[in-house]
């Protein structure tokens, strides 16, 4: 529970306590894929391989990083109506940028990616930043946001196309990992295994959160009984 | 692309099944499939903006193709996608108030859904004909209609089941969906034959 009131007390903090926060949240605390769950679907869809996972995950965090700027600068310019299209247009704009960019750098990573880069307007984590935290907040303060939940959302891409890459293909970043003897457990690169694979990763995270929140309460109920006896 | 009419339904209807194997609209699939009634019109929403979408969509690409202009193809169809959502939304608020309510914050979010702008992304990328892309644009839709219909069935089911308390929410989804998966794979052999 802790975990999820963590937001709202980020927004009503003291500056001194929010400004490194922003980045930190989004990149553990309120992790976009493993917490929030959104943008699940370059999360299943690109993660068969790490490089893929890696290319989308930064192709993201630029689009959210600069989004994310250019809507806090305009935020009072923005009528509350259109805020919405207005956030839709801008986010489209630089995807754009990103699309001709990726093919620009690399034209293999451009091919692997293909119709996933276009579709990074319609993943629902880019555009709830700006209506959560960017179209309220300063400049600095929203692009670092933007970079914090970006990053978050790479990392966990990165998390998830490790486990697929790995033991679908027995590979690392192209790399063989086994002998020759290896059975790639082919079904990991499938969409099943990206199903079944986010669904393990998400009940490990859910099995760390509880086991800290725990821990917390028993050294919590621990220094009460502890008050309590020195009171009585 | 001379690719016949069936085989652009099946592919898109059961082959690569937008949702369950090319992993489109999940947040949605995700979200929404809690219960059945609200899940198939749901369904059916997104399938009308799917479809109002690619029509306009393929239109609108000729005009760009026509004035050399398709660095605007993605702002330009999810302008047509945000005016088709909203068009929509108006329409279900005044026929059926209480579906609107049900629906909440996912009808709005339809314009995010990666499915409806995926269709137009991919009748373009695919060079189809307009009827072509409606074709692709009904199955591809019915096929997310299907899959979220199917989910929640399975959804309702397990609600009533004894889950270990960690595993309930979307890690339960997410294996529910796996099975659901694997079990389109199955159609994976009619691609071939097509």
């Amino acid at each position: 529970m802790s975990e999820t009131s963590a937001p709202v007390s980020c927004h009503a903090a003291p500056a001194s306590v929010a400004i490194d926060n922003p980045f930190v949240n989004g990149l553990w605390k309120q992790n976009p894929v493993f917490v929030m769950v959104l943008g699940m679907c370059p999360t299943l869809a690109i993660t068969n391989s790490v490089q893929n996972a890696v290319a989308m995950g930064l192709a993201t965090t630029f689009v959210m990083v600069c989004s994310n700027g250019m809507i806090s600068l305009i935020r009072k310019l923005i009528p509350k109506q259109v805020r919405i299209a207005t956030y839709i247009a801008i986010i489209a704009t630089w995807v754009t940028v990103v699309d001709y960019l990726v093919k620009a750098i690399s034209i293999d990573v451009y091919k692997a990616l293909g119709a996933y880069i276009p579709l990074i307007v319609s993943n629902c984590l880019v555009l709830e930043r700006p209506e959560a935290y960017a179209g309220k907040n300063p400049v600095g303060k929203s692009m670092l946001d933007g970079l914090g939940m970006g990053l978050g959302f790479a990392f966990a891409l990165t998390c998830l196309g490790t486990v697929r890459e790995v033991l679908g293909a027995g590979t690392f970043l192209g790399v063989p990992l086994f002998g020759r003897n290896f059975e790639p457990w082919v079904l990991f690169l499938l969409p099943p295994g990206g199903f079944i694979s986010l669904a393990m990763w998400l009940l490990t995270f859910t099995l760390v959160r509880e086991r800290h929140a725990k821990q917390r309460r028993d050294i919590q109920e621990a220094a009460i009984a502890q008050t309590m006896e020195v009171s009585s | 692309m001379n690719e016949s009419l069936t085989h652009i339904f099946l592919d898109a209807f059961l082959i690569n099944n937008f949702v369950l194997c090319v992993f489109l609209g999940m947040c949605s699939f995700l979200g929404m499939s809690g219960k059945f009634s609200t899940a198939w019109r749901m369904g059916v929403s997104v399938m009308f903006v799917i479809i109002v979408s690619s029509v306009l969509s393929y239109g609108a690409n000729l005009l760009l193709v026509r004035f050399h202009a398709e660095y605007l193809r993605i702002i330009v169809y999810i302008i047509i996608i945000a005016a088709t959502v909203q068009l929509t939304e108006m329409f279900i608020r005044k026929k059926s108030p209480s579906l609107f309510r049900e629906l909440g914050v996912y009808l709005p979010l339809i314009t995010t859904n990666c499915a409806v702008l995926a269709v137009p992304l991919f009748q373009t990328f695919r060079k189809y004909n307009l009827v072509q892309s409606t074709v692709f644009a009904i199955a591809a839709s019915g096929g997310y209609c299907v899959a979220l219909s199917l989910l929640s069935l399975v959804r309702e089911r397990t609600d009533l089941g004894d889950i270990p308390l960690l595993a309930r929410g979307t890690a339960l989804t997410l294996v529910l969906a796996a099975i659901l998966s694997l079990a389109f794979m199955g159609f994976a052999g009619m691609g071939n034959g097509g």
